[in-house]
């Protein structure tokens, strides 16, 4: 049998369910909130705080899952590291949100891990953010983040589909076409805020 | 005149002996979506899976109707599976609206889920054989999977969109005499799936069409991100009702099937594996869940949320690990949700396995991957 199979992941004891953390927008550190934190996620979010220091962001550190925030510039460094010294070795899913609000589009990765058996229940969430622009050209104007195709070769279609329902083009990435909508569709990226369905 | 074509449809000439096919997305070997292989005599040397025939933006629908109102559209992508398909999205609504769900709701869920886990692989069967050319492999999963969705029936009230799990629980509580009718179905129906080895899987023409043909690899499984059955049929033990559990996959004895082949024969043996040991899965739940006790919390018709949020729920579906990332900013309706489907995911691999294959495996390799082409597109 493989060998990812021997052990169950021994986190699981003394970890209590901390509340959810209001605020979608974080700046404080992890170190800074009072509830008691689960002691395996903080150790995984205390190593990207000790290697990258304030390049990165604890968004939220709660059972089972990590959640981090870095800029555009440094989300590949951030990737590479994840992969290679924490051992996520896979993305499941690659979601966009458009905050108009704040002028930026989120692009939010979900990792987890399949050979590390200590990993198996902890989703870390990757989190960044491209410039929004209010007419958008995609591909052509300036949304755009690195792609972490060559990081996470599982990213690939996450990214074509973020790339089309958002507008964010991805640099680097081998194959920028269209996946799910029509090769003809030229009206706004449709999970952008400001394209509304008809009638509501 | 290439210039203009659209992409994916523009012929490129790479050689006299390539030739560019189209399958689908009206073909019924390729389901609602176009797969665009390029063959070199029997031999693919390149595919392009174009999925997006069936995009009914889920997505964006949810993000115009409260918690409560989203559950009957967002089962759509998989009817065959619809308690699966809500399963992460309910999960998440629960704690973005800070709802406790009472014991007995949370065994009926694991009950439903089963059922249908074993209602969508029934079907995905039947489509296997007839892929194969093999009728009673279509006839008898067909027929099987009526007696389950009786069962769903009598829970539920539908037959297959059943919308029964919602955000603090299940809608109704089981039927009178429900247990006892579940167990003799489920034992009657595993007694049947069992008959199926001596039809299908040890039939030696299945094994020499399916055996060694889209070999999928473990490092190539892990890097391809691929989830549920093409995973553990390529010798990774990853199941979360094992390994991530949830509602009371913890409290249940669960065994995880696992195969190193990775060929199309691993990837159609599993499933057929994964639904006797949902009939153990439904057994133990039967026997451990409390007689009686509410099954849902009461809840308001459009609920308050607990403030802004973001959750990111997995169950394991009948294809695999299904995601829902949910973004509340404290409205009644969700700010965004996201469905990282298990079908999207194995997707990825189709183009890495076809090349090299002959184009007559190509069904067999397809349909092995546990797709379902509506769930992908959402």
């Amino acid at each position: 049998m493989s060998s990812d199979s021997e052990k169950p992941a021994e986190v699981k004891s003394e970890e209590k369910p901390t509340p959810p953390k209001p605020a979608p927008k974080p700046a404080a550190k992890a170190e800074e909130k009072p509830v008691e934190l689960p002691a395996f996620e903080k150790g995984i979010s205390d190593k990207l705080i000790e290697k990258f220091g304030d390049k990165v962001d604890i968004d939220f550190v709660k059972e089972d899952r990590v959640g981090i925030r870095t800029s555009k510039e440094n989300v590949h460094d951030v990737a590479q590291f994840i992969r290679d010294d924490l051992h996520y070795d896979h993305a499941e899913s690659v979601s966009g949100v458009d905050f108009p609000a704040d002028n930026e589009i989120e692009v939010v990765y979900h990792l987890g891990s399949y050979t590390e058996s200590s990993l198996a229940k902890q989703v870390l969430t990757l989190t960044t953010r491209a410039p929004r622009e209010s007419n958008p050209i995609p591909g052509q104007d300036s949304t755009k983040l690195p792609s972490l195709r060559d990081v996470f070769y599982s990213v690939e279609f996450g990214e074509r589909e973020v790339f089309e329902m958002l507008g964010v083009y991805f640099d680097g990435h081998p194959d920028n076409r269209r996946l799910l909508l029509p090769e003809d569709w030229a009206d706004l990226p449709p999970l952008r805020k400001d394209f509304a369905i008809k009638g509501r | 005149m290439t210039d203009i074509m659209p992409p994916g449809l523009a012929l490129k000439k790479v050689d006299e002996r390539i030739m560019t096919l189209n399958v689908g997305p009206q073909h019924p070997g390729s389901g609602h979506m176009r797969i665009v292989v390029q063959i070199d005599g029997d031999y693919i040397v390149a595919c392009d899976p174009d999925p997006g025939y069936v995009h009914r933006g889920e997505e964006k629908m949810a993000e115009y109707r409260n918690y409560i109102t989203n559950v009957p559209h967002l089962e759509r992508p998989v009817i065959h599976d619809s308690c699966n398909v809500l399963y992460p999205y309910v999960l998440g609504a629960e704690e973005i609206l800070g709802i406790e769900v009472p014991e007995r709701a949370k065994y009926v869920r694991v009950i439903c889920s089963e059922l249908n886990r074993c209602i969508y692989t029934m079907y995905w069967l039947a489509i296997y054989g007839i892929f194969l050319g093999h009728s009673t492999m279509f006839m008898w999963p067909a027929g099987d999977r009526e007696l389950l969705i009786d069962l769903m029936e009598k829970v539920s009230g539908a037959r297959v969109t059943h919308a029964h799990f919602i955000p603090g629980g299940v809608r109704n509580d089981l039927p009178a005499n429900f247990e006892d009718v579940c167990l003799r179905q489920v034992n009657y129906f595993e007694k049947r799936i069992k008959e199926y080895a001596a039809v299908f899987y040890d039939n030696p023409i299945l094994i020499s069409r399916t055996q060694d043909t889209g070999v999928l690899s473990r490092e190539n499984a892990i890097r391809y991100g691929v989830t549920g059955s093409v995973l553990r049929a390529s010798g990774v033990d990853y199941d979360l009702r094992v390994k991530a559990p949830y509602d009371v996959y913890d409290e249940l004895d669960i065994h995880t099937n696992v195969m190193k082949e990775g060929d199309s024969y691993a990837r159609s043996r599993i499933p057929w594996l994964d639904m006797i040991e949902s009939c153990n899965i439904i057994r133990q739940a039967l026997q451990k869940m409390p007689k009686s006790g509410s099954v849902r919390a009461k809840l308001k018709p459009n609920p308050k949320t607990k403030g802004p949020a973001t959750v990111y729920k997995r169950v394991e579906s009948g294809r695999g690990s299904l995601g829902c990332y949910i973004v509340s900013d404290g409205k009644p309706e969700p700010y965004r949700v996201k469905m990282s489907v298990p079908s999207f995911r194995n997707l990825l691999a189709l183009p890495n396995l076809l090349i090299g294959e002959k184009l007559g495996n190509m069904p067999s390799v397809y349909w092995s991957l546990n797709y379902w082409p509506v769930e992908a597109d959402r």
